[in-house]
């Protein structure tokens, strides 16, 4: 299997929702990416799929921090994903993964490896 | 079998605590029980005794009532004191007559020790222990100037305080070098002085008197051994106690060298048929001076009488918490450092006045004692270490050190052991606790009423609510007053904030009263007070980041990611052709159709991207949002009433209309139902309802604050017979009161639980307006009604709005993780097994 890093364009600015997320469909899989427009970074791009429930819900949880980490709550049992690392903070077991992210003009761009859908369970 | 006779003597704290304690018990049955108290008041709480000087009145103060005595059946003279023990014949004697008993119960407390100084009974010359004290130095106090406490301990200063308060000037006259000798050292003493002079009472120590004489400007002369003098209008003295054991005297118990009746570990005297508790026992050369210890007696003796051969008294902690003119005093177990070996920790910082001091034992592992002035913040923390003997940290002087010198952080409840005493007044451990709440006990109201913890002298309230706070978190429930990490406020507080400072949105609110970005727990509770402080529109673009899943798509989210729609059914009133409308798009998306416990349809396992689509349907057919997902009102449940029952007396499903149009859509700190049922056989169940409403021949009767759910709630009937305007007022001052006043996620029926004065205080600020805040609640609702929107309308009719419903932005396809089984003729998700199965 490639583990060569590829930017793949997930969508535009206009698409991103303020201290929100969205859902996006990359060759990985569902990827939810949020948009901090105060905060350094201001995107960040993580698993869409909540280990824990079993769903495809992250981009729909609140954004927000705990004692600084930026993190997202799942809307379903309401555990806690780290942004920047993907930790479920209630359980150290659970991680979800974690893409880097940029701007291209107004192009938003995912980095998924090719072939890393596979390991996907979508 | 006749009964036997049980006798209790001294209707105190303690021997009130015992028939409590007994009353409960089947020994009980077993006995005729008898009171006596000597003062004419029933029991009341000494250890607030000082608030009788403020509001307080004795109903209050009182620690039960004649009914509760008479529904015990226990035979309660007050007024009548006992003046002989008939020991060979088993009967006791009062100026009324002659009394049997079987097992006598000595609980006479003690009274106040007046030094043996010349002069000490004249009139002026005043004691602190009782309502007539009290009454006796109100009325001395009347028109005078100066007031002087004989002795510095701990109810000395309380009397001075109490003087300071009925407009006195203040003295304090302590025989020793130092203030509260008993419970601190030279340093602490010392820092407590200075601030209680600083607080404008005069202190005086190592001061003897030796007489007292009529003066010159003041009604006495106090002449000190140092040829100084102090002229006051009146004297209060409060050189300590001494066990009331003049009757155990006289009936020749076995009596300590320096008073104190004798008992063992079972509370029972020399003779065994006569016991004694509270401050008049001598349990091994002790006297304990505090309530806790008495009550503990109480409850051994209640059980030895029972035959519980294994209850024991074995001595008690002496710990006291105090706030004494404000200042904080702390004294924990062996705080003179007198166990061998020990070793101090001290930290003084005399400009802020804090004196903090550590016993260490001398391995350095366990705290032995403390002393703290001027600041308590670490004493519940120091207790638990002291009383379970936890091992302390690497750095015990941690501990003590402000938090800005490294001091750690309190000993989080989870450190501690289920046997720790959370409550020493009525021995509630955090065991017990734990217990009362997998019981049931979702609050800590409910825990306190449950456990009797913290209703005693109430100096463990900060540690049991951080314990029940601790447990219930653990547990999921949501409970500090603190929203959460971003806002040191409560709902109130921060609805309060928005609604002074004209603040209308989050980022505003976090930047000028709180931190960080926010989380899920501040976000949406803001979201929710500004939608009821402005009634903008929840997925306005500052809004939108705040609503959780259910708000930010207006629909309930369920376990496989799908949503469900509840259209709004008011009254659960219908028509056959929006029904149709209903089963229609029902079946062109396949959702599973269920009619609710609220009266209404919920069609089940649209997708995010359904959600506008089939919306747009159902606006078209002349529904709106049913508000399934907001905290705000669900639904008005409703019988079918006059128009066609033949028990109805009024409309009950025109009023249910009527109601469910007005309130809904207001956003409030949990959801709102009501129901209105047309008569009183009460088909909707409104008396199970936050706002539930029952016709009468003349108008209608108003229940508030019911509940069904996790923990089920008794609505209480508010107002009768009110007509159809009048009942619409009075909702609309109850509803905007709880919007404005309710903690986040706190229903209507939790929240009058919590609310201070209860239901008489609600009426009197809804019915008196008591407040004066009537007309603003009715405007402010006034407002909401006058600018409500269909959300789901606005949505629907704003592409870029609806973009925010696509599962994903760059792609149509649908979510792949839903699986989909079906069952009597419907689709649901399918089982996670099923979908390892199918996988
Ligand atoms: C659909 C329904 C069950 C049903 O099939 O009948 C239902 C379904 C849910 N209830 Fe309920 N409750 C429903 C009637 C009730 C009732 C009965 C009633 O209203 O007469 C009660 C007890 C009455 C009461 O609330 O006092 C009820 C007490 C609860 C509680 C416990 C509330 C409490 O104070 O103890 C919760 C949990 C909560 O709100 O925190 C809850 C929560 C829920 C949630 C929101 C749980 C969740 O977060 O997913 C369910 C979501 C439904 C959905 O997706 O649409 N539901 N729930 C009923 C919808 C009524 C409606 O038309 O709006
Ligand atoms: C101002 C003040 C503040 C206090 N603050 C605290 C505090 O903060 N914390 C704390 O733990 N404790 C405090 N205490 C102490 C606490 O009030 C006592 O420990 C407690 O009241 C003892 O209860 P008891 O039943 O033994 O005695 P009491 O409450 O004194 O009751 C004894 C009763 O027996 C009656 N009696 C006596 N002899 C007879 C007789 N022969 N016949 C009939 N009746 C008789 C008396 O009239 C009295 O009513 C305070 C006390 C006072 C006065
Ligand atoms: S009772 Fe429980 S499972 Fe049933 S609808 Fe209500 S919340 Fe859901
Ligand atoms: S008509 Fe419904 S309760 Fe009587």
């Amino acid at each position: 299997m490639s583990q060569q890093k590829q930017w793949q364009t997930v969508c535009e600015t206009a698409d991103l929702v303020a201290n929100s997320g969205i859902a996006v469909w990359t060759p990985a899989g569902p990827v939810a990416v949020f948009y901090c427009p105060d905060e350094t970074p201001s995107l960040y791009a993580i698993g869409h799929f909540d280990p824990i429930g079993n769903a495809n819900v992250l981009a729909r949880g609140i954004v927000g921090d705990i004692k600084g980490e930026p993190v997202v709550a799942s809307p379903l049992y309401k555990q806690h994903y780290s942004l920047l690392s993907g930790q479920c903070l209630e359980d150290a077991s659970v991680k979800v993964p974690t893409y880097a992210v940029q701007l291209d003009g107004d192009q938003v761009q995912v980095a998924v490896h090719a072939g890393q859908r596979e390991e996907c369970a979508a | 079998m006749s009964k036997k006779n049980l006798i209790v003597i001294g209707n105190g704290m303690v021997g009130h605590h015992f028939l409590e304690q007994f009353a409960d018990t089947p020994g009980a049955a077993n006995y005729h029980i008898t009171v006596f108290g000597e003062e004419p008041l029933l029991a009341y709480d000494r250890v607030h005794l000082s608030e009788y000087f403020g509001e307080a009145t004795h109903a209050d103060l009182a620690l039960g009532t004649a009914d509760w005595y008479r529904d015990n059946h226990i035979d309660l003279r007050l007024n009548e004191q006992v003046t002989a023990i008939d020991r060979q014949h088993q009967r006791v004697t009062t100026p009324q007559g002659q009394y049997p008993y079987d097992e006598l119960v000595l609980a006479t407390g003690s009274y106040p020790f007046v030094p043996p100084i010349e002069g000490n009974d004249q009139p002026h010359c005043l004691v602190y222990r009782t309502l007539a004290d009290l009454d006796a130095i109100r009325a001395s106090a009347d028109g005078v100037k100066t007031g002087v406490v004989v002795g510095g301990g701990l109810l000395g200063l309380e009397a001075a305080n109490a003087l300071k308060s009925l407009g006195l000037e203040a003295h304090v006259v302590e025989f020793a070098p130092r203030l509260m000798p008993v419970q601190l050292d030279s340093d602490g003493g010392a820092v407590l002085k200075q601030k209680i002079v600083d607080l404008g009472v005069q202190v005086h120590t190592e001061k003897a008197t030796q007489s007292i004489v009529p003066g010159g400007q003041a009604r006495l002369r106090m002449n000190f051994n140092d040829d100084s003098h102090l002229e006051t209008d009146l004297i209060v003295f409060s050189a300590g106690i001494r066990p009331q054991d003049a009757l155990a005297r006289s009936a020749e118990l076995v009596i300590g060298e320096r008073g104190g009746i004798v008992v063992n570990n079972q509370c029972t005297t020399s003779d065994p048929h006569i016991h004694a508790i509270g401050e008049c026992a001598l349990w091994e050369q002790r006297i304990y001076g505090l309530v806790a210890p008495g009550y503990t007696m109480a409850r051994t003796l209640a059980a030895c009488l029972n035959g519980d051969a294994e209850a024991a008294f074995t001595g008690a902690d002496m710990s006291t918490k105090l706030k004494l003119l404000g200042v904080d005093v702390g004294s924990i177990g062996d705080a003179h450092g007198q166990t061998p070996g020990a070793r101090n920790i001290r930290f003084n910082d005399e400009a802020a006045g804090h004196y903090r001091r550590m016993v260490i034992s001398a391995d350095g592992k366990t705290l032995l004692g403390a002393i703290l002035v001027g600041d308590n913040g670490p004493y519940d923390t120091l207790l638990q270490y002291a009383l379970n003997g936890i091992k302390l940290p690497d750095h015990p002087e941690t501990l003590i050190l402000p938090e800005s010198e490294g001091g750690a952080p309190a000993l989080g409840p989870d450190a501690l052991p289920d046997t720790a005493a959370i409550c020493s007044c009525h021995n509630v451990t955090k065991g017990d606790i734990c217990s009362a709440i997998d019981a049931g006990c979702s609050d800590l109201a409910g825990i306190k009423s449950g456990t009797k913890a913290s209703t005693g002298c109430g100096g463990c309230a900060a540690l049991l609510k951080n314990v029940v706070d601790n447990e219930l978190e653990k547990r999921g429930v949501e409970v500090s007053k603190d929203l959460c990490e971003h806002f040191p406020y409560s709902r109130q507080e921060l609805f309060h904030l928005v609604k002074v400072n004209g603040i209308r949105t989050f980022d505003t609110l976090i930047e000028q009263h709180g931190k960080g970005r926010g989380c899920d727990i501040c976000k949406p509770t803001v979201g929710s007070i500004l939608a009821t402080c402005w009634n903008e529109h929840i997925l306005a673009t500052d809004h939108v980041p705040l609503q959780d899943t259910n708000d930010t798509f207006m629909a309930n989210m369920q376990k496989n990611g799908t949503y469900s729609i509840v259209p709004r059914i008011p009254g659960g009133e219908i028509t056959p052709d929006k029904l149709i409308v209903l089963g229609q798009v029902a079946k062109d998306y396949g959702l599973y159709t269920k009619i609710t416990g609220g009266q209404r349809v919920d069609l089940f396992g649209a997708t995010l991207s359904e959600l506008p689509e089939i919306w747009e349907r159902l606006i078209a057919a002349g529904f709106e949002t049913g508000h399934a997902y907001g905290k705000s009102l669900r639904t008005v449940k409703s019988c079918v009433g006059s128009t066609w029952c033949r028990y109805g007396v009024q409309d009950s499903v025109g009023m249910a209309i009527r109601l469910e149009d007005r309130y809904k859509g207001l956003r409030s700190p949990h959801k709102i139902k009501f129901a209105v049922s047309g008569c009183t056989r009460e088909c909707a169940e409104a008396q199970s309802k936050d706002i539930g409403v029952i016709a009468t021949e003349n108008g209608w009767n108003l229940y508030v604050c019911g509940n069904g759910g996790m923990r089920p709630r008794h609505a209480d009937l508010f107002a009768t017979d009110l007509n159809d305007d009048e009942l619409i007022r009075t909702i609309d001052r109850v509803l905007m009161f709880y919007v404005r006043t309710g903690d986040r996620l706190q229903r209507t029926s939790v929240w009058l639980e919590n609310l201070e004065g209860g239901l008489a205080y609600l009426k009197e600020v809804i019915l008196n307006d008591s407040l004066g805040l009537g007309e603003e609640l009715e405007a402010h609702i006034g407002d909401i009604v006058g600018t409500y929107q269909c959300e789901w309308k606005t949505v629907v009719e704003d592409p870029e709005k609806r973009k925010r419903f696509r599962e994903f932005v760059n792609d149509e396809r649908k979510d792949p993780v839903q699986h989909w089984v079906e069952e009597r003729g419907q689709r649901r998700p399918a089982a996670t097994e099923t979908v390892e199965e199918m996988a």
